[in-house]
């Protein structure tokens, strides 16, 4: 889950990194009022979106007067951010956040990440920041500095100033630099976070190291024992059809094809996608309905699924494990009752009660398109978009 | 013999009063699995599916002799539970929970390192669909009737994928001798590699079914291993080609986040390991069997 940078502010600086003060506004005026209320001669006003890439998007700008605060603002409210991590509808701006100019002298790179290597927490720093951590990776590999945590110990002092002196920082830096790191384990750890970054961290004119922009990606298993990090949850920056598909217990994600998926299992969905384009096709979504799965989930998914426009066919594909296929075989009949389906539908079944689940796909009489294996369900699929198209 | 689980094999299952566990417990006893009791905190005493129940993992060891548990227990205390099922004394033990976090997973596995090799427990999962031994045992949620028993070892993160290799398998008369989940998580008890290892050294495996996906070293891991120590022929599949940069594909390590960790990116990994790698999900089967006459003929 991720949270805005304001937001990823307020809780570096509580465990103790500096930050610029700053003020959020839901509105042109407010932004105006910020400013005033900062002080100073130069601002910056940032658009919050659930995004990096802000800036070359021009969601972010340094204002010289309250008036320009104010009117770049304006521009940004309810307008729908385009960078290069969204997608092409981009993120709506609803926040702003006017913070004090810094005055840079140079811009560091600061990262931790779950690495999967070694199961531990990973430090990734750079003296080279204000870039993206990929094109950093990709042009300076030599600058990037990784450190593992062992989690029985913590992150410790003597690492901490390991890392601050092979990034190359002038004595009086590195004490700052150590307090930040270690500020940054403890928020990560302690509020079972999956990712800290801060690009840049801004050494000032004064010598002074600031986080000049945070983000912060939260473990979505460990929220339950996180009510103070759920409650950030902005629903504004997710995509509506995956987070409601999500409210059911549906895994969602929506893609560019027409040949709407319902599966069990990641795995199996994934492979299915595969499927269906070396067939000649393209998925509409990736959809896992997940163990278990009643008549009603199956619905649902369909509703899912058919939210898509662009679905002109749906395949349905179930290998049951901990599922049924007699269930899984209902809530394909009810689908049809409920939904008005019209477009073809061809499904796939095997494992638990497939032999149940077969009689009741026949018996309903429903112009259903039936298959037993996954190349057949694939081929099938694409046979009747074809079909369709002709 | 097999590995992971045979039919001698003594199982308790963690979790065993709760619906889903008790519902899963029948299904592996009437499989023939060596179910020999359970363990529910504040259940001691009971009796689940004439298996007797125990507050703690060490009880249960003690009164059954069990080497081997199945965890299903809710997220919030599944790592608790695994930690104890290691000081027991189990040498297997099996998660299937999903949704355990990520910290909760570190914790363990650095746990798990703090016992001599020779007592160490081996976790499988979690987020898996479990471990089957076709004809012996099985500890999971898997529909036993779909696998044959025979000399190919199935190893894959997705369950159901595993179902889809077993049955195209067995449409062809290849039958498995052991099949593992190792799970969808990013961090997880097993490794395809330690898998790996465990079916070279099994005399009942000729060769070897390798599941992997989107996300994660640990299928690069596995092919440098293939290729340095592995005698017998692996065959693999990598799921989601098609499969965008950045999202997550429903298990919690199916992401794309870095070099090397795309399926196409894998499949080169593999195939230059010396690795044969079925060219789409329903073709896992007949690479199999090719691989297999291939060696026949050898």
């Amino acid at each position: 889950m991720d949270i805005h940078e304001y937001q990823a502010k307020e809780i570096l600086a509580r465990f103790g990194v500096p930050v610029p003060r700053g003020g959020l506004a839901y509105s042109p005026e407010q932004a105006g009022y910020r400013a005033r209320e900062l002080g100073g001669n130069a601002w910056v006003v940032k658009a919050q979106i659930h995004s990096g890439g802000r800036g070359a998007a021009g969601g972010v700008k340094l204002c010289c007067s309250e008036d320009e605060v104010r009117e770049f603002a304006s521009t940004l409210f309810g307008r729908q951010l385009v960078t290069r991590q969204t997608d092409a509808a981009g993120k709506g701006v609803y926040r702003v956040w006017v913070e004090g100019a810094s005055d840079i002298a140079q811009e560091l790179y600061l990262g931790f990440v779950l690495d999967r290597t070694s199961e531990r927490i990973m430090i990734v720093a750079s003296a080279h920041g204000g870039m993206e951590i990929e094109d950093l990776a990709a042009t300076d590999p030599t600058s990037l500095k990784r450190m593992t945590i062992d989690p029985a110990v913590g992150l410790s002092e003597f690492q901490a100033r390991e890392l601050a002196f092979g990034l190359g920082l002038k004595a009086g830096q590195v004490a700052q630099m150590v307090t930040i790191l270690r500020a940054c384990y403890r928020a990560y750890r302690d509020l079972d976070a999956t990712m800290v970054e801060i690009n840049p961290l801004v050494i000032t004119g004064a010598g002074e190291l600031v986080a000049l922009d945070a983000k912060m990606s939260f473990d979505t298993n460990a929220l339950f024992r996180r009510p103070e990090i759920h409650e950030l949850r902005d629903r504004s920056q997710e995509d509506p059809r995956e987070s409601t598909a999500g409210d059911y217990g549906l895994a969602y994600v929506g893609l560019d094809g027409d040949i709407g998926c319902i599966i069990n299992g990641a795995g199996l969905a994934m492979a299915t996608m595969d499927m269906i384009k070396l067939a000649g096709g393209e998925p509409a979504n990736f959809l896992d309905i997940g163990g278990g799965a009643s008549p009603e989930r199956v619905v649902r998914a369909f509703r899912t699924v058919l939210a898509d426009r662009n679905v002109s066919v749906i395949l349905v594909n179930i290998f049951a494990g901990i599922n049924r296929c007699d269930w899984v075989a209902e809530g394909v009949v009810q689908a049809y009752r409920e939904v008005g389906l019209t477009l073809p539908v061809v499904v796939r079944l095997a494992g638990t009660n497939v032999e149940e689940g077969k009689r009741i796909l026949e018996g309903s009489g429903l112009p259903l398109i039936t298959a037993d294996t996954l190349a057949e369900a694939a081929d099938r699929a694409v046979a009747a978009r074809a079909k369709l198209a002709a | 013999m097999a590995i992971l689980v045979t039919d001698r094999t003594p199982v308790i299952v963690q979790g065993i009063s709760g619906r889903i566990g008790q519902f899963h417990a029948a299904d592996m006893i009437r499989y023939g699995t060596n179910v020999v009791g359970g363990v529910t905190p504040g259940k001691g005493g009971s009796q689940v599916l004439d298996r007797p129940v125990f507050n703690t993992v060490r009880e249960a060891v003690a009164a059954t002799g069990a080497e081997a548990s199945l965890v299903f227990v809710p997220p919030p205390f599944a790592a608790d539970a695994i930690m104890e099922a290691a000081d027991a004394g189990i040498r297997t033990a099996v998660c299937v929970t999903d949704g355990i976090p990520s910290q909760d997973m570190m914790k363990v596995k650095r746990f798990l390192r703090r016992y001599p090799e020779d007592r160490k427990m081996r976790l499988v999962g979690p987020n898996c669909a479990g471990v089957i031994s076709p004809g012996q045992g099985f500890l999971g949620i898997m529909p036993p009737h779909i696998y044959m028993a025979g000399r190919v070892g199935i190893v894959g993160r997705s369950g159901t994928l595993g179902y889809e290799a077993a049955s195209q398998m067995k449409a062809l008369g290849i039958g498995v001798s052991t099949s593992v989940g190792i799970g969808g998580d990013p961090i997880n008890g097993s490794s395809f590699k330690d898998i790996l290892a465990l079916f070279e050294a099994d005399p009942d495996t000729d060769a070897v079914m390798m599941i992997g996906e989107i996300g994660g070293p640990q299928e690069a891991e596995a092919a440098a291993w293939v290729r340095d120590h592995m005698t017998k022929p692996v065959v693999a599949y990598i799921a989601g080609l098609s499969a965008p940069k950045g999202r997550k594909m429903g298990h919690a390590g199916a992401i794309i986040s870095a070099f090397g960790e795309s399926a196409q990116e894998k499949v080169e990994i593999l195939s230059a390991a010396g690795i044969t790698v079925a060219p789409n999900p329903s073709a896992m089967g007949e690479t199999v069997a090719r691989v297999l006459s291939l060696r026949a003929a050898a």
